[in-house]
């Protein structure tokens, strides 16, 4: 039983891929990180019986993939509890994790408790560059995390966001992620949203610069075969069509922010006049299946033009909806990330200035810089 | 026998698969499918495969699996769809041959 949508919306299936940001709190001060640039804005976190309760209503929904994330969500003490309950529910549980707090009697209570795989984030392949990008001493850490990981039995992504800080040593990058014995490396071509937007000028990356990563990748592919499989996040900026974003709005992603606020993606917290549902005042399933938010940009039938008469909506939905508000200021239009778009120029803009010095120095993330982007332009903060 | 255990052409008879250790294999009632689980990934599987991969436990022989899903579905010759379903399973790392 799908529940009623609003007239017009596809029937949704389930939120099959529940990601649960425990906690926004994190040791690292990554300047391109998905947390909302305001996120010291949010309200108090969800205690453990909360999270049980949204972890059973999700999972009787059909979710099956879960994953923990945050912040780093080896900040809660209730991880293992949490774990545990979400293991005996049946889902499939994925800790995406900096690897900071990762001891070896942690990694073990987890394995107990049923934990099925490990994401580990690198910010790079060298030391130099990823305690530069943390703002921490955390390479070497996360070098003994990975073998502890492995230890443990655990299949291991590791996953490293790309950037033009980075993107030239992604040769180094792959062979670090066989020498850790990750199954799989996800090459996260940064996305432009919350601290990474903020950051773009520092960050994009030359379209010189991503014809030679791509290449390397290709031949890295071919080498390693099954033993490392890559996944490259496709960087939409100079792709010419949008991605799918979530797979679709409402379609796929069920994401519940810290403070039980429920979202399309991580990212949505950014969307302006909009009433974002929260999981202390709604069933899971109300949230998916009622709530405004998740019918708005649901299936077609909200398309704009160009899109709506354009022969590949259905592959990729109009793209993502922050992007559109992000550049254009608004979430209804096309993705400027696509050509067709009325908003291109402002993606090629950003290309071609992307061969100029960055405009200004990078932001880390912080409570203290996060406190100041907070506040509005005119200073007339909270 | 010298061949690698994850050769296709080694899917005969008396082999013994099992589902690889990187994958979780379950069924999911909201998709009324089995569904192949690995990390941060899903495949659903339709109801042959699905019949099939739930047979690959590390005990049944690639024979033994065959003839419990004549038997299910009343119908003989499929050893042929069976095999051929096994190697494409190989070569996408769902399933593994363990030595004997």
């Amino acid at each position: 039983m799908a529940g009623e949508v609003s007239a017009g919306a596809a029937t949704p299936g389930p939120p099959l891929w529940l990601l649960a940001e425990l906690t926004y709190r994190c040791p690292l001060h990554c300047p391109f990180c998905s947390n909302p640039v305001d996120f010291v804005r949010a309200g108090a976190e969800l205690a453990t019986s909360e999270w049980r309760r949204v972890l059973a209503e999700a999972r009787e929904l059909g979710a099956v993939q879960l994953g923990f994330s945050g912040g780093e969500p080896l900040s809660r003490v209730d991880l293992e509890e949490l774990v545990e309950a979400a293991h005996g529910l049946g889902f499939y549980t994925n800790l995406i994790t900096s690897g900071v707090g990762l001891g070896a009697a942690r990694l073990r209570a987890l394995k107990d408790a049923g934990l099925d795989h490990i994401q580990l984030s690198f910010q790079d392949s060298t030391r130099e560059l990823n305690d530069f990008l943390s703002s921490t001493r955390t390479f070497e850490l996360k070098r003994r995390v990975a073998a502890d990981i492995k230890a443990n039995g655990f299949p291991m992504v590791m996953n490293c966001v790309l950037h033009r800080l980075n993107i030239d040593h992604v040769g180094r990058i792959i062979e670090l992620a066989a020498d850790i014995g990750a199954e799989f490396l996800e090459l996260a071509n940064t996305q432009y949203y919350g601290w990474a937007f903020h950051n773009r000028s520092q960050l994009l990356p030359t379209r010189e610069q991503l014809v030679r990563a791509e290449a390397i990748v290709g031949d890295s592919r071919a080498r390693f075969g099954e033993r490392l499989r890559i996944l490259f996040v496709v960087p939409d900026y100079f792709e010419g069509r949008p991605k799918r974003c979530m797979n679709g709005w409402g379609s796929t992603m069920l994401c519940i922010a810290p403070d039980g606020t429920a979202l399309p993606c991580q990212a949505a917290r950014v969307l302006p006049g909009v009433a974002f549902p929260s999981v202390r005042e709604m069933s899971v399933r109300d949230i998916w299946f009622q709530s405004p938010l998740f019918n708005r940009f649901r299936g077609e039938s909200w398309l704009p033009e160009p899109c709506r008469s354009c022969p590949e909506r259905s592959k990729d939905l109009g793209g993502c909806r922050c992007q559109a508000f992000l550049l254009a200021g608004d979430a209804a239009v096309t993705d400027p990330a696509c050509d067709k778009a009325p908003d291109h120029q402002l993606v090629l803009d950003a290309i071609a200035a992307s061969a100029s010095p960055p405009t200004h120095e990078l932001r880390f993330r912080s409570p203290e810089n996060s406190r100041l982007l907070s506040e509005p332009a005119g200073g007339n903060g909270s | 026998m010298a061949a690698p255990v994850s050769d296709a052409a080694a899917v005969t008879g008396v082999r013994v698969p099992r589902i690889a250790p990187l994958y979780r294999l379950q069924w999911e009632a909201a998709q009324q499918a089995h569904v192949l689980l690995f990390p941060e990934g899903m495949v659903k599987l339709n109801g042959s495969a699905g019949e099939i991969l739930t047979r690959c436990d590390g005990r049944r022989t690639v024979d033994a699996i065959v003839a419990e899903l004549e038997a299910l579905f009343g119908q003989g010759g499929l050893a042929g769809e069976v095999g051929a379903f096994l190697e494409f399973a190989t070569g996408k790392g769902w399933v593994e041959w363990p030595a004997k």
